[in-house]
């Protein structure tokens, strides 16, 4: 909503209250002054350079009076307006303005016009490039005639866009004035929040800055009187959905002349963002703003016509089926059952509320007009809207809510406004269907409880005062206060809502800077944490010491790049189930909500190999798999994904090892690290056959026998479907929830011993079959007490270990917590081991 | 042979001043103290004096000998230091050198603020409620006092799936309800992290998904001023004691009186730049007190319970807390951006 205050203060003496106060006040109370601007006047603090900005020089833009049009002696499409403005000789403007055309050649004009005069030396915008630069006025010919002041456009003074003609000010204009305290302004742009639809008018804003500043608030005058004859018999009104349509008035007047509406008129329009189109509808756009009342005309003849040569009858009504409407702009629309129209017996005229219908516009021709004022349902309003994607001034306003009361000022103040700027008669008396009256909504508010909600105790005669300059009619009785809402105030509620809403509006007016701020003084609630986000926290931080970087990607996906998971003719061994599916996605690679957080990340991955060699992500969150209820299950998932080489380069080079690509242990090694940090219970890893991974290179996590996700080396065609280059990428996906819910709630540290370790080699002989975890397996059983550690140190194959064979090899620690072990002793277990290994593995012990 | 010993004596001083390194030291300490050094064999010779001049000759011989040994570990330590000197000096590094990378794991920065916002919260007794991201109409909305076709719907660009009436949270509040209704009749001090979702083309400013941190205190006795307090604490336990808040009237349709908090801004100092687009003042969060609907809807008696609650998005905060200018990077997971954090 944007707010000139030249046109504000017509309603509210703001004269001596600095801008900054004024724009700091209605921000605080709700009324959000997004930006500012200065039109003609100089920006406080000099110009901002966000946008190009012009403060008319007071010595040289001038309000000047064209006393004769001259014919250019050497062109056609020009003309030289002689411009009287207090100076010693009038200026000779050469100007193709259009507008003075008709004025040429006929001597000295009777009165003259009033236009915006530019002197020599004048700084303006540049008409002709229309870019915001600027131009300084120089004396030159132009066709042969010297010239060096001009006549402006509103382009040139940076008001609008035109530059069709110059700007013809209204008579009453004084000459000579500069055009800086003739109609410099400053208009406020307010970011209006849905329930202000009663600051979505001049007249709002200024109620609440009447009472933001303890001020008076001035109505705008509606008196006119009605010469005409009586309108009942020249038009009625039939009102089919009074649901939807609570109030419908209309008024006629007669006898007008279309034209320019006065230029006071147009700047304000301009000012406040809409372009002028005649007196009749800038009359009704003015009174929209001003009031907030949106309002129709309709060219009255075309009705009759329409009626077959009688009075019309409006209708207001539901669509039938098949009806169509072309609107003011050009559009021919289907209307859907839910719009309600104003009709009358020959079919549709406009979408009631919204926008008016092409044939009974009002246009050059028109003499009679007859005026719409009405109120609609802001429901129906916002459907239709909606359905037909329009976003008018009036559907603004309308699909905010405007009280029934309203409809019958802004048609007296538009009549009046019309009348004034066309002439004619206005005809006595309006038609004024009203089937739905609007109750009047009073609120039993408590004293007490204004306080117990704000935490600041208000009196009675505190309330009353700030809520009076809202226009709430208040009385005290007793503890409390009974409150009559005024009709403009629709967000208004009855009841304990009523009271909430009234608090609010104490509170604003009080000013929420002059509260001061307190500490909870309730009661604290049980305090029981949360063990489902501690925990996770807990898998982030592991994964963060192990060396993971990580990422966060978008939720939403296809189903064709998650396929991608799946390398090409494979049965794909992900869950077939469905996604959930976005009705409105809005682009194309965001149309599901995920399955897996591996496509994300695997893309994620690909787009950092551009720069990055070594990636090594994890991500924690959210899959979405649909279910039997409403609402989908929405399982924790982590995801691991790495790839490169081991070690970063450097100057240093790195060693042989290091320089290699990471392979599947490199990722075993941060599980067992998870694992390890989360003190996991009987983890077991066994090989998989995920679809998604290098056969023979996955591997299965098991916690307490749950198999809690797999991990491995991502198939080479699965690489390459999303384009991650030739080194192994390993990758995991693991149940968050059930991994978490298996975390122990605490551990046992284990004793240290304090006497002296022994350690022994074994290496022995199996077959290529078994697997490494089932040699430790054994080990540690045939252990017993005094085994402490094993660990493999040597893989070996080829010879002379004979083919399908492996060697392994493990240094073994022995240790006891009782005394310092002998190496007989611990001999004697190793001798242990070596049997079962052969007994059970049919290992051969070489050591 | 006293003279012998003596003369014996000088020359071995003199040659020990001539061992300058390790291997001719211990040269010399074979020749004349070793075992068979000529020192140790004049000694040995002592049987060859007649009996009345041995105990002379033995004290000045053990004399000698103890000398010639303090001599030789004097002169030995010497040239070690000599060594270690020499050494130290040839070992000097160019320390401006990079040194060996070490592969850091880090959090993202959303995970990094959320944290620190459960942190500050957690000491003023909010505990963490989670949520679902795949909310129905009811809760995103109608139980947050948004009925269906309301103006205040206008507030959320959404994202509904293709089952009737569920969608994806565009805001965390749904969490309210959900929190009220299992806590109901306890009083209620929460935090509801959680992604959001918006329809909307994503750009430098605005985001299909991002974080949002909303919270919920509901009790007996819970203020306008309770919350003032306590959101002004929060702001400046992030962002700095000395950083200046604001409350202004805003409109939220689940909180009523409802309010904007501000915060001046960081970048310019409250002067005016682009990223306050000139105001001086960010904004960091909307909160208000809860209600009268929602609290019903939530199992709470109106009359009975009061409560406030708020909501912020981390990414904007860590946008103005890092100076970051384009939200594309939270989700663009570029390592040049993540290992900044
Ligand atoms: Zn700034």
């Amino acid at each position: 909503m944007k707010v000139p205050l030249r046109w504000l203060k017509e309603y509210v003496d703001i004269d001596d209250i600095p801008l900054e106060e004024l724009v700091r006040r209605l921000t605080f109370a709700g009324l959000e002054v997004a930006k500012v601007r200065y039109v003609g006047v100089p920006e406080p603090g000099g110009a901002s350079g966000r946008e190009p900005h012009l403060a008319w020089d007071r010595e040289k833009l001038l309000v000047g009076a064209i006393t004769e049009v001259r014919p250019h002696p050497n062109a056609d499409r020009l003309v030289i307006a002689v411009v009287e403005y207090g100076g010693p000789e009038p200026e000779y403007c050469v100007t193709g303005a259009p507008n003075l055309f008709e004025y040429q050649g006929k001597g000295p004009l009777p009165q003259p016009l009033k236009a915006v005069l530019a002197l020599e030396g004048a700084v303006v915008f540049d008409g002709h490039k229309n870019d915001g630069s600027l131009m300084k006025l120089r004396g030159r010919k132009i066709r042969g005639i010297y010239n060096r002041s001009m006549v402006c456009s509103e382009r040139e003074l940076g008001i609008s866009d035109e530059h069709e003609g110059i700007i013809i000010l209204d008579p009453d204009a004084p000459t000579g004035m500069p055009l800086q305290d003739y109609m410099g302004d400053i208009v406020l742009d307010l970011d209006l929040t849905p329930n202000m639809a009663r600051c979505w008018s001049i007249v709002g804003v200024a109620r609440e800055v009447a009472a933001l500043f303890g001020r008076e608030l001035r109505m705008p005058p509606d008196d006119f009187s009605p010469t005409g004859p009586p309108i009942e018999g020249q038009a009625a009104i039939r009102i089919e959905k009074p649901d939807l349509n609570p109030r419908f008035m209309l008024g006629l007047l007669r006898g007008v002349k279309i034209g320019p509406s006065p230029y006071w008129m147009q700047y304000r329009l301009r000012l406040a963002g809409m372009r002028p189109i005649n007196n009749i509808v800038d009359s009704t756009n003015y009174v929209m703003l001003e009031l907030g009342e949106p309002l129709h005309a309709f060219d009255y003849d075309t009705l009759y016509r329409r009626a077959g040569g009688k009075p019309p009858t409006i209708i207001t009504r539901l669509p039938k089926p098949g009806e169509k409407l072309t609107t003011l702009d050009g559009e021919e629309r289907e209307l859907d059952p839910f719009t309600i129209l104003v009709c009358d017996t020959a079919g549709p005229l406009s979408l009631a509320g919204i926008m008016g219908g092409l044939e009974s516009e009002v246009e050059d021709t028109t003499t009679n007009v007859l005026l719409e004022a009405a109120s609609w349902d802001f429901i129906s309003i916002r459907r239709t809207m909606k359905a037909q994607k329009i976003d008018s001034e009036a559907a603004a306003r309308f699909s905010r809510g405007v009280h029934p009361a309203i409809a019958e000022r802004g048609l007296r103040r538009c009549l009046m406004l019309m009348q004034q700027t066309a002439g004619g008669e206005i005809a006595s008396g309006v038609l004024d269907e009203y089937p739905r009256p609007a109750p009047t909504v009073e609120v039993d508010l408590p004293v007490g409880s204004v306080g117990r909600l704000l935490g600041v105790d208000f009196t009675a005669e505190q309330i009353v005062e700030l809520l009076s300059g809202l226009e709430f009619r208040c009385e005290v009785k007793g503890d409390v206060i009974h409150v009559t809402v005024p009709d403009h105030r629709m967000d208004i509620g009855s009841g304990l809502i009523g009271q909430f809403d009234l608090i609010e509006e104490i509170a604003r007016l009080y000013g929420y800077d002059r509260f001061e701020g307190t500490q909870i003084a309730d009661e604290l609630p049980p305090q029981r944490g949360n063990i489902v986000l501690e925990r996770t926290e807990m898998v982030r931080d592991a994964l963060v010491r192990a060396g993971l970087q990580e990422i966060i990607t978008y939720r939403l996906t296809t189903p064709e790049r998650e396929a991608l998971l799946t390398p090409p003719g494979a049965r794909s061994d992900w869950p077939d189930v469905e996604y959930v599916r976005l009705a409105n996605p809005i682009s194309r690679d965001k149309v599901v909500m995920r399955h897996t957080l591996l496509a994300g990340m695997l893309d994620v991955a690909a787009s950092n190999l551009r720069y990055r060699e070594h990636v090594a992500f994890f991500e924690v969150g959210k899959v979405f798999i649909p279910c039997d209820a409403p609402l989908p299950d929405e399982p924790l998932r982590l995801g691991i994904v790495m790839r490169g080489p081991r070690r970063p380069e450097s100057w240093l080079g790195r060693p042989d090892d290091d320089a290699s690509p990471m392979d599947f242990y490199d990722l075993k090694g941060v599980i067992e690290s998870l694992v390890e940090q989360l003190h996991l219970p009987e983890v077991t890893y066994r090989p998989s056959e995920h679809s998604s991974f290098h056969p023979g290179r996955a591997a299965e996590l098991n916690v307490s026998g749950r198999n809690v996700g797999v991990f491995g080396e991502l198939h080479p065609l699965v690489c390459k479907a999303f384009d991650l280059g030739d080194m192994p990428v390993l990758a995991g996906e693991f149940d968050l929830e059930t991994l978490i819910g298996l975390i122990p709630a605490t551990y046992k540290m284990k004793p240290i011993s304090r006497y002296e370790a022994i350690r022994q080699d074994i290496a022995l002989i199996v077959d290529e079959a078994v697997p490494a975890a089932e040699v430790e397996a054994v080990i540690w059983e045939a252990g017993g007490q005094l085994l402490r550690g094993v660990r493999l140190f040597d893989v070996y194959r080829g010879d002379p270990i004979p083919p399908g064979k492996k060697n392994l090899a493990y240094t073994l620690m022995y240790q006891s917590y009782e005394r310092t072990l002998t190496t007989k002793k611990a001999s004697k277990v190793h001798a242990k081991i070596a049997k079962a290994l052969e007994r059970r593995l049919g290992a051969k012990i070489r050591a | 042979m006293l003279d012998q010993l003596e003369a014996l004596y000088r020359e071995a001083l003199e040659a020990l001043e001539g061992a300058s390194d390790d291997e001719a030291l211990r040269g010399w300490e074979r020749e004349y103290i070793g075992r068979k050094g000529k020192v140790t064999l004049m000694v040995r010779r002592v049987g060859e004096l007649p009996p009345e001049e041995r105990p002379a000759f033995g004290r000045r011989a053990n004399e000698i000998k103890r000398e010639l040994q303090a001599a030789f570990e004097q002169r030995a330590r010497q040239i070690e230091q000599e060594k270690l000197a020499r050494e130290l000096e040839s070992g000097a590094i160019d320390v401006t050198l990079p040194g060996r990378p070490v592969q850091v794991g880090r959090l993202h920065p959303s995970t990094q603020t959320l944290r620190r916002i459960y942190d500050i919260w957690a000491e003023m007794g909010f505990q963490v409620y989670l949520s679902r991201d795949v909310e129905d109409d009811e809760t995103n909305f109608t139980l947050l006092n948004i009925p269906p076709h309301h103006p205040a719907r206008d507030m959320w660009d959404t994202f509904y799936t293709t089952r009737p009436g569920v969608l994806l949270r565009t805001h965390t509040s749904p969490g309210q309800i959900r929190a009220m209704r299992e806590f109901a009749p306890e009083p209620i001090r929460v935090i509801l992290p959680g992604m959001c979702y918006r329809y909307e083309q994503i750009s430098a400013r605005s985001e299909i998904q991002f974080y949002q941190v909303e919270g919920l205190a509901v009790g007996h006795n819970i203020r306008l001023t309770d919350l003032i307090g306590t959101m002004s604490d929060f702001v400046r336990r992030l962002f700095g004691p000395e950083r200046k808040v604001r409350f202004r009237a805003s409109y939220f349709p689940f909180t009523e009186p409802s309010l904007e908090v501000d915060l001046d801004c960081i970048l310019c100092g409250g002067k005016g730049c682009s990223v306050c687009k000139h105001t001086g003042w960010l904004e960091i969060a909307g909160c208000g007190m809860v209600h009268p609907v929602v609290l019903r809807n939530g199992g709470y008696d109106p009359e009975e319970f009061t409560g406030f609650a708020f909501g912020m998005g981390p990414e904007r905060i860590t946008m103005l807390l890092y100076g970051i200018d384009d939200i594309r990077y939270f989700w663009g997971n570029d390592i040049r951006f993540l290992e900044q954090f």
